[in-house]
């Protein structure tokens, strides 16, 4: 789940990261509400959940009250990469005089947490991990122990070599997000940048934290900060239904069992020149219900044009597959044609079961494809 | 022969009295897997289906029943817990089919697991089957064979799509394994690349990848440099948009990187071939095995 910097702040500062202050505004009125309690100067910041934000004209420094109140305007309503602004960060505008970058990520090689840090601050880490990878330093860390005063304090002194007090703020923010991003079972946590103000003082400015989905059982704190206003409703939908579903711009709407087969799927509808409308992984149960919220999911997209059931029964019985698929297709009124394909334990008794029925049998995945893809037009 | 498993593979499972665990414990044992033990803390002294003793820890299923070998089958909150229990006990090779186990739980529990030399499968994986000889996990045995082909995947049923059509082909498998589709996960394609290479039995293998990480291009690497035996590769995922979860925690384009042209590139790259639909694996490896 990705959250909003103003969010990721949230959870910082309760790390004790020095964050500066800030409140988030719906409105132009409470933006400037805000700016009047906090003193100028502020800066405005659209919250969304995509990156470039900045070069997108989604971030600005305001002076005056004038400047807050044009800036929120031009701010609130904003499209960047497709996600509309609805809310705006007021924060304190603080005097830059450096910009780190620090990050920490699951390193999926080593198995363990991976602190990267720069003195490249500010700019895309992306960037500068293609361009100039040598700026970047790492640090895998061992989870028996955290990140060790003397890796922390090593990897400050290389970004900062000539200012032990600097070189000790960054220490202590590595190790506090490093402490942030266990606790909260983060798959990713970013400052960028972590400054320096003129007098030497740090603070974390902008924030990036991805929280793991399948730990949200322990943090069910976290799930007030889900924003729907973000979500597709046909995801919210799935998300709701326990499904794994992707929205996608094509006109084949695909159900599978399993999310390696899901994705082969929709890769073979592109191979015949078709276009899938999602990826849905509808798990190893056939329940009618189940089937009823994937297909209402499914059909709420007025762009599907067929619908392609892939499934490999495995040990679930295909009979009992297709009794789910037609239970839960005769009570819907549905008026695209669909394609099911079964294989596995007695696959013939399924097809035969789906041959007395509006349903199109396919014995393959390759011919149930072909056949989605020329009903779908 | 097979890789990880032989006919001393003695398996405790635990979560036995659980609807999965249960129902795919019966499974196992009609494939002829000794299964010698079950563990349900509280459900001690019971018997399950009136023959698998069930015990409160793993530690005494071991001490009593000789279990090496255990199949986890508890929810995601008690995933990491019964892995490290496991290994605590004593069993060398640990397969954990569990969805949903959180990552920080999996960085925590790979020390641990080093540290007492245990090889863990998955978690969120099917498991493996050693056709002839054992399964452990959940992977059907109607569709397998015995024979020459080894195969490792990231994914479950796009694995059993592979191994019908080898089956149907006529190519037998040596092992079938479900490495699992998260980002942190015991046993990798490198690990099972290296088995695979080493075990006699197997002649040729299949990799099945998908997007997310660089586990395939590390893979890749190692088989150019060391690898003799056919391979062929295929990579699910080429439609997936970047920044998006599809189904697996680990199956994820970011930053540009994991994508499944990456891969490709990879892959073909080290000579390896991949397949550009299911369909084409068995027909390209019976090409390049022949030749």
């Amino acid at each position: 789940m990705n959250i909003h910097e103003y969010q990721a702040k949230e959870i910082f500062r309760s790390f004790g990261l020095p964050v500066p202050g800030g409140k988030v505004a719906r409105s132009v009125d409470e933006a400037v509400k805000l700016a009047e309690e906090q003193g100028l100067p502020v800066m405005v910041k659209s919250q969304v959940l995509t990156g470039g934000r900045g070069k997108a004209g989604g971030v600005k420094f305001c002076e005056t009250m004038d400047d807050v109140r044009a800036n929120a305007e031009k701010i609130l309503g904003l499209d960047i990469k497709g996600h509309i602004v609805r809310k705006v960060l007021i924060t304190p505008a603080v005097d830059i005089a450096s910009e780190y970058y620090i990050g920490m990520l699951i390193d999926r090689d080593s198995k363990k947490v991976l602190l990267m840090a720069s003195a490249e601050g500010g700019v895309e880490i992306e960037q500068v991990a293609k361009d100039t990878p040598e700026l970047i330093f790492k640090q895998t860390i061992d989870p028996r122990y955290g990140l060790l005063d003397h890796e922390a304090m090593g990897m400050g002194m290389r970004l900062c070599p000539d200012d032990i007090k600097k070189a000790r703020q960054l220490a202590a923010a590595m190790q506090k997000l490093y402490k942030a991003f266990v606790e909260s079972d983060a798959s990713l946590a970013e400052i960028n940048p972590f400054i320096f103000t003129p007098e030497g003082k740090g603070h974390a400015i902008d924030a990036k934290v991805n929280l793991d989905d399948n730990a949200m059982f322990r943090h069910p704190d976290y799930e007030v900060l889900r924003d729907l206003d973000e979500e597709n409703p046909a995801e919210r939908r799935a998300r709701e239904a326990h499904l794994s579903f992707v929205k996608l711009q094509g006109n084949v709407g695909c159900l599978v069992n399993g999310a390696g087969l899901a994705m082969a799927t929709m890769d073979l509808v592109k191979y015949y020149g078709g276009q899938p409308a999602n990826f849905l992984d509808i798990g190893g149960s056939s329940n009618p219900e189940k089937v009823v919220n994937a297909l209402e999911i499914i059909l709420s997209d007025p762009e599907v044009k067929a619908i392609l059931f892939n499934i490999f029964g495995g040990i679930t019985r295909c009979d009992d597959v297709a009794q789910g698929i037609i239970a839960a297709t005769k009570a819907m009124d549905i008026k695209v044609p669909i394609v099911v394909r079964l294989t596995g334990t007695n696959e013939e008794e399924g097809r035969a079961m789906l041959a007395k029925t509006d349903l199109v049998p396919a014995a393959t995945m390759d011919e149930a494809v072909q056949k989605a893809i020329e009903l779908a037009g | 022969m097979a890789i990880f498993v032989d006919d001393k593979t003695r398996v405790v499972v635990q979560g036995i009295t659980g609807r999965d665990g249960g129902f795919h414990t019966r499974e196992m044992m009609a494939y002829g897997t000794k299964v010698v033990a079950g563990v349900t803390p509280g459900r001690g002294g019971q018997k399950f289906d009136d023959k698998v003793p069930v015990f409160d820890s793993v530690a005494e299923a071991v001490s009593e029943q000789g279990a090496n070998t255990s199949v986890i089958f508890v929810p995601p909150f008690g995933a990491a817990g019964a892995i490290y229990e496991a290994a605590d006990a004593g069993c060398k090779l640990i397969v954990c089919i569990t969805e949903g186990v959180p990552t920080v739980d999996m960085v925590k529990v790979t020390p641990y697991l080093q540290e007492r030399g245990a090889r863990l499968i998955g978690p969120n994986c099917p498991g493996l089957l050693a056709p002839g000889i054992a399964k452990l996990g959940i992977l059907p045995t109607s569709i397998v064979k015995e024979g020459p082909v080894g195969l490792v995947s990231r994914s479950g049923t796009l694995t059993y799509e592979v191994v019908y059509q080898l089956t149907a082909a006529g190519l037998g498998q040596t092992t079938c394994l479900g490495i699992g589709g998260d980002p942190v996960i015991g046993t990798t394609f490198m690990d099972a690349i290296m088995a695979f290479n080493e075990d006699p039995k197997t002649e040729a293998f299949v990799m099945i990848g998908e997007i997310g990480g660089d586990a395939e291009e590390k893979a890749a690497e190692y088989i150019k440099a060391h690898v003799k035996k056919p391979v062929v590769s295929f990579i699910a995922g080429q439609t997936a948009p970047p920044g998006k979860r599809m189904g697996h925690a680990g199956a994820i384009v970011s930053g540009g990187s994991g994508t499944a042209a990456e891969k490709k590139a990879a892959l073909e790259a080290a000579g390896i071939p991949v397949a550009e639909r299911p369909m084409d694996i068995v027909p390209k490896l019976q090409e390049i095995w022949k030749s």
